[in-house]
């Protein structure tokens, strides 16, 4: 018997999917924040990619104003609520914490956040002014966290700005791509419609900007924000990617997004990868009631990219690793029936097959977690946006201008795919260099 | 193994730690169970004309993650007939014959004492304890703290009572008063054979930010009331040793104020008291403490070679003087162990913020143990006591002891500043920044 049944209620799901980080109530938000030294400089500040003023925000929480705690989170941050939930914390500001020299339990920073931020949200205070309208307008492809973030900041700044988003609902990964027991659909998608509230910008829904659309938008629009993420699932290109059964990481954990517990497993998954969306897949695999779940990694445990804490996790519920394989070949007829492996060794630093060491592992559901393609098609049509060798937008880094100045990016599609909290920043500064640039032409 | 028995004039209990007189010693279930559990003694509930009492008593301070540092209190004088009091005195007398009771007593006229003080000792009561502190409800109408801030009023009530007491007699004395010496000196001429103190001080806890009332609140108003718990100990410590001074003052002491420990008790002690009161730890934790005293207060005497309390009673009070016999020649330094320190730079601010700029930063950005800077350092300790970690920040003797100088000396000798740029002011070639340097920080 696996550690978990498959869920076919809601309620199941959610006791599978439970919170890994739960609201803390009045008490121990307090508790909490009693514990914070308020280091001078602090190390957890300069740990954040936004730079949010901890210390400041905690002792807001414990002299009881949560309120003002949430505005100290937001000034630096729009993303407050979901990155004190989706953020990888343990290596960012809770790493950081000075407590960790003392061996004692760095400040649940995270939780802190998020117990601030929603109270801001659930009790819908308005924190933030739209600027004075400065008649100028700017589209932004992409309703994810940097696309958002953007919009947010130029709306302060007194902007029109106008979203184009391919899916339903905004956020981007935060709802459709972080594992469900990092955050709820429902806490996602509540934080941005308080921020929507306060600071009306447009999201028009389920429209994909193509490449006749653009023209459009350049006369249209002052300046564009190109906040598109990646696309899917790269190809293998080994056989059997197309069996039955064989499914990519992003597309499986958007699915599970969507549809909670009418989403099946195999009862034997193999998830291939060694990155933190394998992780997040296997551990999802293993919550929805999979029998066994086999993290597949052609290269070391110690050389995964994935955060330690994240293969404990999903460890913790049933995933077991298999490292030094490679796959060959997924196998079966129709559907899938196994994958073909082969072992691997690491020689001065490179990676090579063992010759004969060819395996077959059963299975009846394959997940790529190799990687997501990036969306180069698309961005060949704007003109002189360039690329860097792995397909990642060119920007420079003070203003996240690309090389065609009525462009901004920010996201995935800029630094290749990193976390919620580096596209919330993007986001950000890039406002500030539309701010510029507008008021320049 | 030493012997925890004390004998305070004449009053006689297994050990040092008596329930003060307060809610805990309210009645005879109550000073019974705690006797049981390990009291050496009660002093009951204050007894005398039965009052009517608000709901809403108390109020409290908490302090970041600690509860009831700090306990104020609007309940008046017992509520119970007085023989219902006197005939569970009797009864706890008969199950603890070797235990201490105490009957605590505040009435008005000369007839109501000597009435209830022959009343209490028919009923067995080992002395007696004149409530001459309680600063809230009856010192407005002429008793408790009133009689205690009128030295003279006080001495010719206690005279009244040893005119009836043939038990040993306890005055309890008020801190609500600038000098603690002249009511115990009046309590000694009056006749009296022991002073207890401190009683409660004066105070308001806190006030509700939104009914604009300080608490406790009784139906949207309220008043003072009397202040103890942990943070009073200072100045009970500080009253206590002004009486172990005083000159001419030779009645016991039994010591009250922010005791929760057998720390707090043997600090109390070594400052001159013969045994100590407990009340409000005893409202937070119940009468279970006392199985952490005993044994504490056992293995420190054993360990320092006490035989008995009376061994123990003032031994800190030769190294208590006035400022003036300071030794001016001593002189510390702050040293920071590197090893130890991690990083939160608190003690960097406190000293830069508060105190004599004497602690410096690294240049380095990663490395974030601040340094001392030796020229500036005053020895003040404040870093010391700031630092979260234990023994990281030690103070440490640069003088080589060999010389001692003190103020009084330094008058004798003429060598004291005098007039407004005496050469000879004490920080007169400390360096200290120039005002507008704190604008480049």
């Amino acid at each position: 018997m696996a550690e978990y049944k498959q869920p076919t209620s809601k309620q199941e799901f959610e006791e599978n999917f439970s919170q890994i980080k739960p609201l803390m109530n009045k008490t121990e938000a307090y508790y909490e924040s009693s514990r914070c030294l308020f280091c001078y400089d602090a190390p957890c500040i300069k740990a954040c990619p936004t730079g949010i003023d901890i210390p400041l925000f905690i002792r807001q929480i414990n002299s009881d104003s949560s309120i003002g705690a949430a505005k100290t989170i937001y000034d630096s941050n729009w993303f407050g609520n979901a990155c004190g939930k989706v953020c990888p914390t343990e290596v960012l500001c809770e790493g950081a914490c000075v407590y960790n020299h003392q061996n004692v339990k760095p400040i649940d920073i995270g939780r802190l956040q998020n117990y601030a931020t929603n109270q801001a949200i659930e009790q819908n205070k308005k924190l933030f002014e739209v600027g004075e309208s400065n008649g100028k307008k700017v589209a932004i492809i992409g309703a994810g966290p940097a696309g958002i973030s953007c919009a947010c900041e130029l709306r302060t700044m007194g902007f029109e700005v106008d979203i184009f988003e391919a899916k339903d609902h905004p956020s981007g990964l935060t709802v459709y791509g972080v594992a469900p027991y990092k955050i709820t659909n429902e806490d996602a998608l509540a934080e941005m419609k308080y921020l929507q509230e306060q600071l009306g910008f447009n999201i028009k829904y389920n429209n994909p900007v193509n490449a006749d659309d653009i023209k459009k938008l350049e006369q249209n629009y002052d300046a564009i924000f190109v906040g598109i993420g990646l696309g899917s699932t790269s190809v293998l290109g080994i056989g059997g990617e197309d069996l039955e059964g064989c499914t990519g990481a992003v597309e499986f954990i958007e699915e599970l997004r969507m549809k909670h517990q009418d989403v099946k497993v195999g009862n034997k998954v193999i998830v291939l990868g060694g990155g933190n969306t394998a992780m997040d897949a296997a551990s999802e695999s293993c919550r929805l009631g999979s029998e066994d779940v086999i993290l597949a990694y052609r290269r070391s445990k110690e050389e995964m990219g994935a955060y330690d804490f994240e293969y404990d996790l999903a460890k913790s519920v049933g995933t077991k690793g298999l490292f030094n394989v490679s796959p060959v070949e997924i196998v079966g007829n129709g559907k899938v029936s196994g994958v073909k492996f082969i072992r691997t060794q690491t020689n001065n630093g490179k990676l090579e097959e063992i010759a004969g060491s060819e395996f077959v592992e059963d299975c009846d559901m394959v997940i790529k977690s190799t990687g997501q393609s990036k969306q180069k098609d698309f961005l060949s049509n704007i003109n002189g946006l360039e690329m860097d060798e792995k397909g990642r937008i060119k920007v420079n880094e003070e203003n996240y201008q690309t090389t065609n100045p009525k462009y901004f990016a920010g996201g995935d599609a800029v630094n290749g795919g990193a976390e919620v909290v580096n596209g919330a920043y993007e986001g950000k500064v890039a406002a500030f260099g539309i701010q510029i640039y507008t008021s320049k032409n | 193994m030493p012997d925890l028995s004390a004998n305070l004039a004449g009053i006689k209990s297994p050990n040092p730690f008596w329930l003060a007189s307060a809610p805990p010693a309210n009645s005879g279930y109550q000073v019974m169970k705690a006797f049981d559990q390990g009291w050496g003694g009660a002093v009951w509930k204050t007894l005398g004309v039965p009052v009517v009492n608000v709901s809403s008593r108390y109020g409290g301070v908490h302090y970041r993650d600690s509860r009831l540092i700090g306990f104020n209190n609007i309940e008046l004088i017992t509520d119970r007939p007085l023989k219902d009091n006197l005939r569970e005195i009797e009864e706890v007398k008969k199950h603890f014959p070797d235990h201490a009771v105490i009957a605590s007593l505040m009435v008005e006229t000369k007839e109501q004492w000597i009435q209830i003080v022959k009343d209490v000792q028919n009923a067995g009561s080992d002395g007696i304890e004149l409530n001459f502190g309680c600063p809230h409800g009856m010192c407005e109408r002429g008793m408790g703290s009133a009689v205690g801030q009128e030295p003279t009023v006080l001495k010719t009530i206690v005279g009244w009572v040893m005119e009836a007491a043939t038990i040993p007699v306890i005055v309890k004395l008020s801190p609500n008063i600038s000098h603690i010496e002249e009511p115990a000196m009046a309590a000694q001429e009056g006749g009296g054979n022991a002073v207890s103190l401190i009683n409660t001080i004066q105070s308001i806890v806190g006030v509700d930010l939104d009914s604009l009332a300080p608490y406790p609140i009784v139906d949207g108003r309220g008043t003072n009331g009397g202040y103890c718990g942990p943070a009073v100990k200072p100045i009970a410590l500080n009253m206590v040793k002004n009486l172990g001074l005083l000159k001419g003052f030779n009645l016991p002491i039994s010591g009250i104020g922010g005791i929760e420990n057998w720390r707090d008790a043997v600090e109390h002690i070594l400052l001159g008291a013969t045994n100590v009161q407990v009340c409000t730890a005893v409202m937070h934790y119940g009468f279970g403490i006392i199985r952490e005293m005993l044994p504490g207060l056992e293995s420190y005497m054993t360990e320092k070679g006490f035989n008995t309390i009376d061994e123990m009673v003032g031994k800190a009070l030769p190294n208590v003087g006035t400022w003036e016999t300071l030794n001016l020649k001593y002189d510390v330094k702050a040293k920071i162990n590197e090893e130890k320190c991690i990083g939160c730079q608190i003690c960097y601010t406190a000293c830069e913020d508060g105190a004599h700029q004497a602690i410096g930063l690294p240049e380095n950005g990663d490395n974030r143990v601040p340094y001392i800077i030796e020229d500036n350092c005053v020895g003040c300790n404040l870093c010391s006591l700031v630092c979260p970690v234990e023994d990281c920040i030690t103070m440490e003797r640069k003088d080589d002891g060999s010389e001692t100088v003190t103020w009084e000396e330094r008058t004798a000798n003429n060598d004291i500043p005098t007039t407004f740029n005496d050469e000879r002011a004490g920080g007169i070639h400390h360096w200290v920044p120039e005002p507008a340097a704190a604008l480049k920080k």
